[in-house]
């Protein structure tokens, strides 16, 4: 009965994976080969163009430097976030509500959320200004500001990522019985000890979660970069858009997108490694 | 040195009253039993004294201190959880050990405590495995060893023994009862399972409803309950419980006299089952068998007596058919008598 069946979750799954076949793994061959080809032939012109373009480097840095800055953050942010929520009897949804909204957000109506803060005309220079704290308006996110510029746009970034950080938390958290904490308590284990021995390791699956999809986000970040800082604080993806936009050149822009792809997986091979989820040592 | 006080605790859960006023005193290095039917809050008293729950009102002293405030680590106590709480991501030795790893024991020490406790429940073999990988007794047993590793003075148990077979349970039960005595360890005991409570106990606590009926030792407890509850809750079969008419200050059951306490109406006499004696013909209290249920060790009888139902023990030698009427001699010595109204016990004749 059951043998005789065994096809049916084969076809239950078979248009999913059509679907995605179509939209994802086609688009991704000729992504590949549009980066390592040349008018029909194989060539590492594009690879050659990219790597040796001015912006190059410093947009590998920059978004590295901010995906190491701000998933960190996020991530600390998320876990204090969630063990305060966990903490609390009533209100918990209300604020787990307010908490999320960012999320509910575009990125770009991230950015302009940012800019309309950071910008010379914006709330953060009435501000200071109002207080007497500079006597001018103050440019925030030029070229000649690059620590201000990476402080707004990680900001920004850390307004809008942590919230999906922190729902992946907050259910990880859900999941290990306040029985585990009261039974290391019992037996002496301070605050602290109980986060790092008894809550930590019990999260690891929803921790690796949210590091992988926040790493792969961050490499990803364009819209509310371009929003607040244009070309002044160019990143990969926002190389990959003006090859594409700008230069109409789609050898290079491809040749981004694929060396965007590579890091996101080696980030992700990383994590599979480095936060390695045991079944056996899991509730 | 650690006597646990308890006074007049008391916890509601929003509308819920889960406990109403308890009051206990458990002296240093007694093993006190807390036996109930599920729900009467066991657990609840158990968390209250651990400090993971705080009371709504009422005081706990361990070691003539209030431990009201004090955070469970500071109250120098273990416990072991109803649904053990053994940690999955350590191995069995690393949860035996924790409590001594959380006092900075060094390893030598630990190595010697873990191996005793894991000795002492035969959890040798599992020492590295993950606790994912072990059945529900054997996670039990963990959660016992975890608790008896580190010496405590004050240890809290909370049905430890409830998921081993029959024959394991026997056992544990012996060596729980032994090292803990060595120790001399204060010991709170949850159960629902009467025959532990009486094999392992100094005293019972019978709650129900969140309510203490009686403290007393088992022997007490079984032959003098202090409340009709008690009676039905402890022994098996449950005590007999029959109402008969008082005539000055008298009852009759068959040819045999009591002197109650009480005049007149009617008063209720527990009866165990297996302090009755078959009766010679034609005296004694008549009892109309039903089922008459030969169980090997005894005779099981199933009957009504004064017209109420009934259950007696009599030696496996008799025989006694069904449907007979037998005649039955009590023992003076062994009577309880309730009042028909509160349910409460008069006080056992000196
Ligand atoms: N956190 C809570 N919120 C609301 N009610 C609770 C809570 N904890 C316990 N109760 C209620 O308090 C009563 C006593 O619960 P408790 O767990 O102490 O029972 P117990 O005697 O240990 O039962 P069992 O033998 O089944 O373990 C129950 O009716 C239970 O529903
Ligand atoms: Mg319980």
């Amino acid at each position: 009965m059951t043998q005789s069946r065994s096809w049916i979750p084969y076809a239950l799954i078979l248009p999913s994976v059509v679907f995605l076949g179509l939209l994802f793994v086609v688009p991704l061959v000729q992504t590949l080969w549009l980066a390592v080809s040349d008018n029909g032939t194989p060539s590492l012109a594009n690879m050659t163009t990219m790597v040796t373009d001015l912006n190059f480097g410093r947009s590998v840095l920059n978004t590295f430097v901010l995906t190491l800055a701000v998933v960190p953050i996020q991530i600390i942010m998320a876990l204090t976030m969630g063990s305060m929520v966990a903490k609390m009897n009533g209100g918990r949804e209300t604020i787990l509500w307010i908490w999320t909204i960012p999320l509910g957000i575009s990125d770009l109506a991230a950015g302009m959320v940012w800019l309309s803060i950071l910008q010379n005309t914006g709330y953060l220079n009435s501000i200071l200004f109002g207080m007497g704290l500079i006597e001018r308006q103050t440019a925030w996110l030029t070229y000649q500001t690059p620590v201000a510029l990476f402080i707004g746009i990680a900001i920004a970034e850390i307004w809008r990522g942590t919230a999906i950080v922190m729902i992946i938390i907050v259910a990880g958290l859900n999941q290990v019985p306040k029985e585990f904490k009261e039974a290391a308590e019992i037996f002496g284990a301070s605050p602290w000890t109980r986060f790092t021995r008894i809550t930590l390791p019990l999260i690891r699956p929803a921790l690796q979660s949210a590091l992988i999809l926040r790493t792969v986000l961050a490499f990803e970040v364009f819209a509310v970069v371009y929003a607040l800082g244009g070309r002044n604080f160019p990143v990969l993806v926002g190389e990959a858009y003006n090859w594409q936009n700008q230069n109409q050149n789609y050898g290079v822009a491809a040749a981004y997108a694929v060396l965007i792809m590579v890091i996101s997986l080696a980030a992700t091979l990383v994590y599979l490694k480095a936060v390695k989820v045991d079944p056996e040592r899991l509730p | 040195m650690a006597n646990i006080v308890i006074e007049n605790i008391k916890k509601s859960f929003g509308a819920f009253q889960a406990l109403k006023g308890v009051s206990l005193t458990i002296n240093d290095g007694e093993f006190v039993s807390l036996l109930g039917p599920s729900g009467c809050g066991k657990t609840t008293l158990l968390r209250i004294i651990a400090g993971l729950e705080t009371s709504t009102s009422g005081d706990v002293l361990i070691g003539e201190k209030s431990v009201i405030g004090l955070p469970p680590k500071d109250r120098g106590l273990a416990m072991v959880f109803q649904n053990y709480a053994v940690f999955p991501h350590m191995t069995v030795y690393e949860n035996v050990a924790f409590g001594l790893r959380m006092q900075k024991a060094d390893d030598a020490r630990v190595k010697k405590q873990v191996e005793k406790a894991a000795g002492l429940l035969h959890i040798e073999p599992y020492l590295d495995r993950y606790p994912n990988k072990l059945s529900g007794g054997q996670r039990q047993r963990v959660a016992v060893a975890r608790a008896l590793a580190v010496e405590p003075g004050v240890l809290l148990m909370d049905e430890p023994l409830s998921n081993l077979d029959a024959l394991l349970r026997l056992e544990m039960r012996t060596e729980l009862k032994t090292v803990l005595q060595e120790a001399g360890t204060t010991t709170i005991y949850v159960t629902h399972d009467q025959t532990e409570a009486m094999g392992l106990s100094d005293r019972i606590a019978v709650v129900h409803d969140g309510r203490i009926e009686q403290v007393g030792t088992p022997v007490e407890v079984y032959n003098h309950p202090a409340t009709r509850f008690v009676g039905g809750f402890i022994g098996n079969p449950p005590m007999n419980f029959i109402t008969m008419p008082v005539t000055n200050g008298q009852v009759a059951a068959g040819s045999q006299q009591f002197a109650v306490p009480a005049q007149g109406g009617e008063i209720v006499l527990g009866l165990r089952g297996e302090t009755v004696e078959r009766a010679q013909s034609g005296q004694g209290l008549d009892m109309q068998v039903r089922v008459a249920e030969p169980m090997g060790s005894h005779l099981l009888l199933t009957g009504s007596i004064f017209g109420q139902p009934a259950r007696v023990i009599l030696p496996a030698t008799e025989t006694v058919k069904n449907g007979a009427t037998v005649g039955l001699t009590l023992d003076p010595k062994r009577l309880t008598w309730l009042s028909p109204e509160s349910g409460v016990s008069y006080p056992a004749a000196a």
